[in-house]
């Protein structure tokens, strides 16, 4: 089939559906909701179900209780809303259950703006919910990698029985861009034995709970997880490496500051200086052995963010100190432009010996 | 011969409940109404955040631990992703009246096809005996220590009356377990808000008012004294709205 | 080559659908293209606006700062977006609603009383249809046959009648000569 033009957000919702997901429960906020209008038009023709709940607390609880009898299942927001679901998903990690969540992110705190932002890094990465835990977390680029990103979130969910975050933003949810659906690739749902949608007398009855008043059995349990994120760590990381095996200046930078640095990056060249791209896909895994690789080559690092500095610091973990990394963003919904990070590229090449 | 037996849809496991506290017995009753149905192989529980947080360790059938008040929306997505299994929440006033309102009143509204098993003890069991949006005016808890009063903490909320607006309710019924004509007829409750459920009725939930005794500070026998004198007066036991006898089942326009 | 297009103007006047045409046009021409509308509050107070970039390189980013063509239908979207054209640029605009003329001479402007013929055509909402004819015939971005067919073919055998007015909105506009 041709490609179809088609927005971030709508990208999302189609490849859930022909990942096989019937099931979405949402909430409307900008600059998301047009994957609920989607599935709400969609689901129904596919045999199944969108649900407009009565809150982003509602809506997360419906996705733990289809998760929990075995269903893919997913939800979407906009950052003040996945704050708001932030209770749920520790529940839902607490009984290790597969799950699509997506943040197309808006400026913040509090009510913020509705322009793209990557603000919620942080949030997304470290701390989404309360408890010893961590979600999957992806960051597409394009909204032919928002769709395919989709179906791959489906998968990693269903392997490892974690939620998955896709950390997208207002301008890849809102902008439209030529997807080729035919082009994705699926992976089939696993079987899921340990569902509660009752035992049918054939089984021990199935019980989801994240609750263990016990010290030794809430670490033990703690610690079965720990080793699925060792897991995770050692199979799932994904990055794209532009042009960095021999740069002198590496900048990392994932989602829309990803294509906009790599302009930068193609500019800088131009100028002679060896500029090179790294772009998490995974931000949870973080790409930290391939930085640390870097280190060994490149002279400096330049995060490049939509916010005040965060992934910078997982920047300068994974360098372990043996290399300047430097950051320079833009928060509250502005973009920089490609010019911009090339100044910043100059800047530092000029430091450089 | 009548074999007074323990119900095959409950654990035989010790509970941890107080002495003469209530939720044994209304354990009870919906275990036996479910091996009544035959459906515990088809159920699905919802436990709440609260004294009943355990449930799950009690029932044969397949539970699920909700976070505080979310039973309701927990609920909603088992239902709607497998509309022919049997979904029921337990919850008590704090987890359905106060912090779960929303969830609550939505599920209501929606005529989500679940059962609901709400536990009115007018107060905070798990903590320690705080105030609940249940707790009588007057009441004394460690959170209203002079007594709930109006212009401080606010009114009490009376939950099946309120429901029973909802057009997504099918039956709304406030029973009692003091003694043992209303254990008989909290059974009969319980039942028909599964068999609602069964039939594709919509939304069924029955109000059990409980004891307990250790947060009230009374002996299990005036605990049930208390029921009968206090709350049955300001919560009055019967049937709040029952669709069904009503004129039939609810229309899907 | 990269053409940096904004759309400006009054919600009703067709500039989302119009910025999809561009951008399809694009697409089934192998572009990189992305699309990228304005969202928010702002639509409620009636403007709208969309950025369309085609590019036979890689789209860094779908925002536009400055672009190399403007296209405004209405006085609002021209005094926002003009001052940004980048120079050497082009201006497009509807000379019904936009009484004001530029006096920036880094730029080309082009003015065509779009709303007028619209209406004078009988069809007050192919107003974007005739800037669309317009556009093409001054800047070339496609050829004249392939957008009026993207144009017309979109539109259901069912809607003969739509085609047909939509041929007919963007020859006027193609064929205007101010």
């Amino acid at each position: 089939m041709a490609k179809v033009l088609i927005k971030g957000n709508e990208a999302v919702a189609e490849a859930a559906i022909r990942s096989g997901c019937r099931y979405y429960f949402g909430y409307p906020i900008t600059p998301q909701t047009e994957i609920a209008e989607y599935m709400a038009k969609k689901m129904p023709t596919v045999g199944g179900l969108c649900l407009q709940a009565e809150s982003e607390v509602a809506a997360i609880n419906m996705v733990y209780g289809a998760a929990a009898s075995g269903v893919r299942v997913m939800t979407s927001s906009s950052s003040p809303g996945i704050s708001l679901k932030s209770e749920g998903v520790s529940y839902i990690v607490g009984c290790d259950l597969p799950c699509v969540i997506l943040n197309v992110q808006r400026g913040g705190p509090g009510l913020g703006g509705i322009q793209p932002a990557q603000s919620d890094y942080y949030q997304a990465t470290k701390a989404l919910g309360h408890g010893d835990m961590h979600l999957f977390v992806l960051a597409p680029s394009s909204v032919q990698e928002m769709a395919q990103l989709t179906a791959d979130a489906f998968g990693i969910a269903d392997k490892y029985r974690m939620p998955v975050l896709i950390l997208a933003d207002g301008a890849l949810g809102q902008m439209m861009e030529p997807v080729d659906f035919d082009a994705l690739h699926f992976t089939p749902e696993p079987e899921k034995p340990w569902a509660a949608n009752g035992h049918g007398g054939k089984r021990k009855k199935n019980i989801h709970t994240s609750l263990f008043l016990k010290p030794e059995e809430l670490e033990s349990n703690i610690l079965e997880r720990a080793k699925k994120y060792e897991q995770v760590d050692k199979n799932e990381i994904r990055y794209e490496n532009y042009l960095c095996d021999d740069a002198d200046i590496v900048i990392v930078s994932f989602g829309i500051t990803a294509r906009i640095s790599k302009a930068a990056v193609n500019e800088a060249r131009a100028r002679g200086i060896k500029a090179g791209l790294l772009r998490p896909i995974t931000l949870s895994p973080f790409p930290s052995p391939e930085l640390l690789r870097l280190a060994d080559t490149a002279s400096a690092f330049l995060s490049v963010e939509l916010n005040m500095g965060q992934m910078v610091n997982d920047v300068r973990l994974a360098v372990q100190c043996r290399r300047p990394v430097e950051f320079f963003g833009r928060t509250g919904g502005s973009l920089p432009s490609s010019e911009d990070v090339l100044e910043q590229i100059i800047k530092i090449s000029g430091g450089l010996k | 011969m009548i074999v007074y037996k323990r119900p095959k849809a409950l654990s035989q496991v010790p509970m941890h409940y107080c002495p003469g506290c209530t939720h044994g017995i209304v354990h009870r009753l919906v275990a036996e109404v479910i091996d009544e149905l035959g459906i515990e192989g088809d159920t699905i529980g919802i436990a709440p955040v609260g004294c009943a947080v355990f449930a799950y360790n009690y029932f044969e059938c397949d539970f699920i631990e909700a976070s505080h008040g979310r039973a309701p929306a927990v609920a909603t997505g088992v239902k709607r992703t497998h509309p022919d299994k049997i979904v029921f929440t337990y919850q008590g006033d704090g987890d359905l009246a106060a912090i779960g309102t929303a969830e609550t009143v939505h599920a209501s509204a929606r005529g989500e096809n679940i059962t609901i098993i709400f536990i009115n003890n007018t107060n905070y069991g798990m903590t320690g005996g705080q105030m609940a949006p249940t707790t009588m005016p007057g009441q004394v808890t460690t959170t209203s220590p002079y007594g709930r009063q109006k212009l401080i903490q606010g009114n009490p909320i009376h939950v099946c009356e309120m429901l029973s607006t909802l057009d997504g309710v099918a039956y709304a019924e406030r029973v009692a377990v003091n003694n043992v004509r209303n254990v008989r007829a909290a059974k009969k409750a319980i039942k028909k808000a599964f068999q609602n459920q069964i039939d594709k009725k919509g939304l069924s939930i029955v109000e059990v008012l409980s004891t307990c005794p250790t947060n009230w500070g009374m002996s299990p026998t005036d605990a049930l004294k208390f029921v009968d004198e206090k709350m049955i007066p300001f919560y009055p036991l019967g049937v709040y709205v029952d669709r069904n006898a009503m004129g039939g089942d609810q229309d899907d326009k | 080559m990269t053409n940096k297009i904004i759309l400006a103007g009054f919600g009703g006047q067709g500039i989302l659908f119009l910025g999809k045409k561009l951008a399809t046009a694009g697409m089934d021409k192998d572009l990189n293209v992305t699309w990228l509308p304005s969202y928010g509050p702002e639509q409620r107070g009636g403007t709208c606006n969309c950025s369309v970039i085609l590019s036979d390189t890689d789209i860094s980013s779908p925002i536009i700062g400055s672009p190399d063509t403007l296209v405004a239908f209405n006085i609002q979207s021209y005094d926002k977006f003009m001052p940004r054209i980048t120079p050497g640029g082009r201006l497009f605009a509807d000379s019904t609603l936009i009484d004001k003329r530029s006096d920036r001479n880094d730029i080309e402007s082009f003015f065509v009383p779009a709303t007028q013929m619209a209406n004078d055509l009988g069809s007050p909402k192919l107003v974007n249809v005739i800037m669309l004819g317009f556009v093409i015939k001054h800047t070339g971005l496609f050829d004249r046959d392939y957008i009026r067919g993207v144009l017309t073919d979109s539109l259901p055998a069912s809607k003969a009648a739509l085609r047909e007015a939509n041929g007919r909105a963007f020859d006027a506009g193609y064929g205007y000569e101010g």
